[in-house]
């Protein structure tokens, strides 16, 4: 379902996000101008200190751009207020990330509930119903009452994916989600954001220090000390190899941090 | 987040940590059940003095001399203990200036040793008219009570409690019987029913003729009219009327004793109404003291309730951050941990008030150094005490579920 209207699922307009670290300030994104159409597979590269986890929770509706405009699906939400961010991300986004997240307690079906909780308008089989259907469609149909330390890292990275599904949202943001990952897990991993992007239509960025994760995606975005400096198509995207060994060592976070 | 997800979310948070969620509910358990104790021994003391007091009759009320004035000033000194006299007693039942007296009966005392063979015990004796076991609302057990004629002949006759009885005699009956009172040998012609458990116990006492106790124990001298007595019991015609016979005992008194305006009484009128509000107000002392003590405990609970709130918060700050990025408002978390909090204290509120009720329970006519403890249980002390355990949740939940809400979701996300 590639959506044909005209209206970019992100438009970044010379967005700066400025640290204070000590005495010194720090840039982490410096005037980035980023357009990405509804429908399209991104992968955001780079070392790290990039600036490309700061634009993942500007992405996110996590944080705010010190300067600069942000419109998802054409809202602006660069001065939105903290409980406007939290309904944005309740209701536009969904998150995958590096090292899961989910809430240890908690069975699969009750993670993937979590979003629907915190919306409203869901009556608990709705929820139910609908955490089914998104475990479903992530292969995790014999999983629903395990918690996450039953289950392996690529099938708790799943069910991450499916939580991120539960509200059907257009934009689903990525970070690292392989990072934890064997081979044959990262995948799989990935052959599921390219089947959301390919089959259902979503909006994919995904965060990565993986090559191979890169060239499965349709464009890279490359980053460097808080700016683009590359922005290319992938001619022909790859399913990554599964055979091969692929570098998934973790980013190491020593990002700019508050 | 409506209010079921919330609770049951806020219910398997704390759940999670059983161990700990019970020891925190302990703090607020041993506060609620000691408010709610403390309550119901204080209250029944303070049920038990009044009843005991209005069994004596609402009617009732006592003369005793002395000068309010110097009682004050000496500290419950005695001032004139030589102020009231036997005629002044009769001058009180007088159907003119004192229509609402319905019976006087004068008292005075002495004590001394009442020996019986080789028996011996302290008694304390009361000298009084054949009118004293009515205003004192005292039944005679067995054998007769102190007539009229006893008091003319300064017989040497004796009514004994119970207690006494108990111990000159043991089980036999003693009237007709002859027992030693301070030195003089007196026939004993009636035995009191035991009044154990009422304010002025009777059973350690040996009533004897007014007259007796006078010129026979005490050695007194002078005209019948002219002996002094300790108090006058007087009953009013009822309750009603107590007031109003209060106010002709001071005129007729005044009068009797010559007072000028100027002069303040010499002598004090107690009714039983007076007794009751003292002692009632001394008991609400009591009360809140013993309220405050365990209301204390309740405080020391809060306080760990904030203290393994503020821990949880710090463990859970992933879980926070989680929460935060899939759509969670600052106010879903500070509801979340405000629920956590109440729940573990409303939870030890109810198995507070459930200890406290049973302690209140078993305890109730449990002996501590000789004396009955009484309880009374009541339904709104529970209620205040659950009240109370909910607003320490809320006001000790407070702060660590702030410091959760505003906990940045990158940041949280981001802790290990």
């Amino acid at each position: 379902m590639t959506s044909i209207t005209t209206v970019p699922a992100i438009e970044l307009t010379n967005v700066t996000r400025e640290f204070q670290v000590g005495s010194q300030l720090v840039k982490a994104l410096d005037g980035v101008s980023l357009t990405i159409q509804p429908g399209e597979m991104v992968a955001i590269i780079g070392p790290s200190g990039s600036g490309k986890s700061t634009l993942m929770n500007t992405l996110g509706c996590l944080d705010t751009p010190t300067s600069g405009s942000f419109y998802l699906n054409g809202h602006d939400v660069s001065g939105l207020s903290d409980n406007q961010l939290a309904e944005t991300r309740s209701h536009q986004l969904g998150f995958v990330f590096q090292s899961y997240n989910l809430l240890p307690r908690e069975t699969a079906l009750s993670n993937v509930e979590l979003p629907l909780k915190y919306s409203g308008g869901y009556s608990g089989k709705d929820r139910r119903s609908a955490a089914r259907t998104a475990l479903d469609r992530v292969g995790l149909s014999h999983r629903y009452d395990h918690k996450p330390v039953q289950m392996s890292g690529g099938e708790q990275q799943r069910v991450g994916i499916a939580r991120a599904l539960v509200k059907n949202p257009e934009l689903i943001l990525a970070d690292e989600p392989t990072g934890n990952l064997d081979t044959k897990s990262s995948a799989e991993v990935i052959e599921m954001l390219r089947s959301l992007n390919e089959i259902d239509g979503k909006t994919v960025v995904v965060v990565t220090h993986d090559p191979e994760v890169a060239e499965a995606t349709k464009r890279i975005i490359a980053f460097r000390d808080g700016q683009i400096v590359e922005d290319r198509a992938v001619v022909k995207p790859s399913a990554p190899k599964t055979e091969a060994t692929v570098e998934t060592q973790p980013d190491s976070e020593s990002e700019i941090s508050e | 987040m409506n209010f079921g997800i919330l609770f049951a979310t806020a219910l398997g948070s704390v759940g999670a940590n059983k161990l700990r969620a019970g020891l925190t509910l302990l703090g607020i358990v041993i506060g609620v059940s000691s408010v709610i104790a403390m309550m119901a021994v204080g209250r029944g003391a303070q049920v038990s003095v009044t009843s005991r007091i209005s069994d004596l009759g609402t009617d009732l009320i006592t003369v005793r001399p002395g000068n309010q004035a110097l009682r004050f000033a000496f500290f419950g000194g005695g001032g004139n203990s030589d102020v009231l006299s036997f005629e002044d007693a009769l001058a009180l039942k007088d159907a003119v200036f004192t229509p609402d007296v319905r019976l006087v009966a004068p008292e005075n005392s002495f004590s001394g040793s009442a020996v019986v063979g080789g028996e011996n015990t302290f008694v304390s004796g009361v000298g009084v008219t054949a009118e004293y076991i009515d205003a004192r609302n005292l039944t005679i057990a067995s054998g007769r009570n102190i007539s009229n004629a006893d008091v003319q002949n300064t017989a040497l006759v004796a009514v004994l409690g119970s207690q006494i009885s108990e111990s000159l005699f043991g089980n036999r009956d003693p009237v007709g019987a002859t027992a030693k009172i301070s030195g003089r040998q007196f026939t004993i012609v009636g035995v009191l029913e035991s009044q154990q458990g009422t304010i002025f116990n009777p059973d350690n006492s040996v009533l004897v003729p007014i007259t007796t106790a006078h010129y026979r124990v005490n050695g007194g001298k002078g005209l019948l009219d002219s002996i002094a007595v300790s108090s006058i019991n007087i009953l009013a015609t009822s309750e009603k009327t107590v007031e109003s016979a209060r106010a002709s005992i001071a005129t007729v008194l005044r009068l009797r004793h010559e007072l000028t305006a100027d002069d303040d009484d010499d002598f004090l009128i107690t009714t039983q109404q007076d007794t009751i509000e003292t002692l009632e107000g001394t008991q609400g002392t009591f009360v809140i003291l013993l309220g405050s003590i365990a209301g204390i405990s309740l405080l020391v609970g809060g306080i760990g309730v904030m203290n393994i709130m503020l821990v949880s918060v710090t463990e859970r700050t992933r879980e926070i951050g989680i929460r935060r990025a899939v759509g969670a408002k600052r106010r879903d978390i500070l509801f979340q941990f405000v629920t956590e909090a109440v729940l573990m204290t409303f939870g030890g509120g109810v198995l507070g008030v459930l200890a406290g009720w049973a302690i209140a329970y078993f305890g109730n006519g449990a002996t501590v150094d000789g004396d009955i403890i009484e309880t009374v249980i009541e339904t709104h002390i529970a209620v205040i005490a659950l009240a109370v355990s909910v607003a320490v949740g809320l006001f000790f939940g407070i702060y660590p579920a702030v410091r959760a809400a505003s906990l940045n979701p990158i940041e949280a996300l981001r802790h290990e």
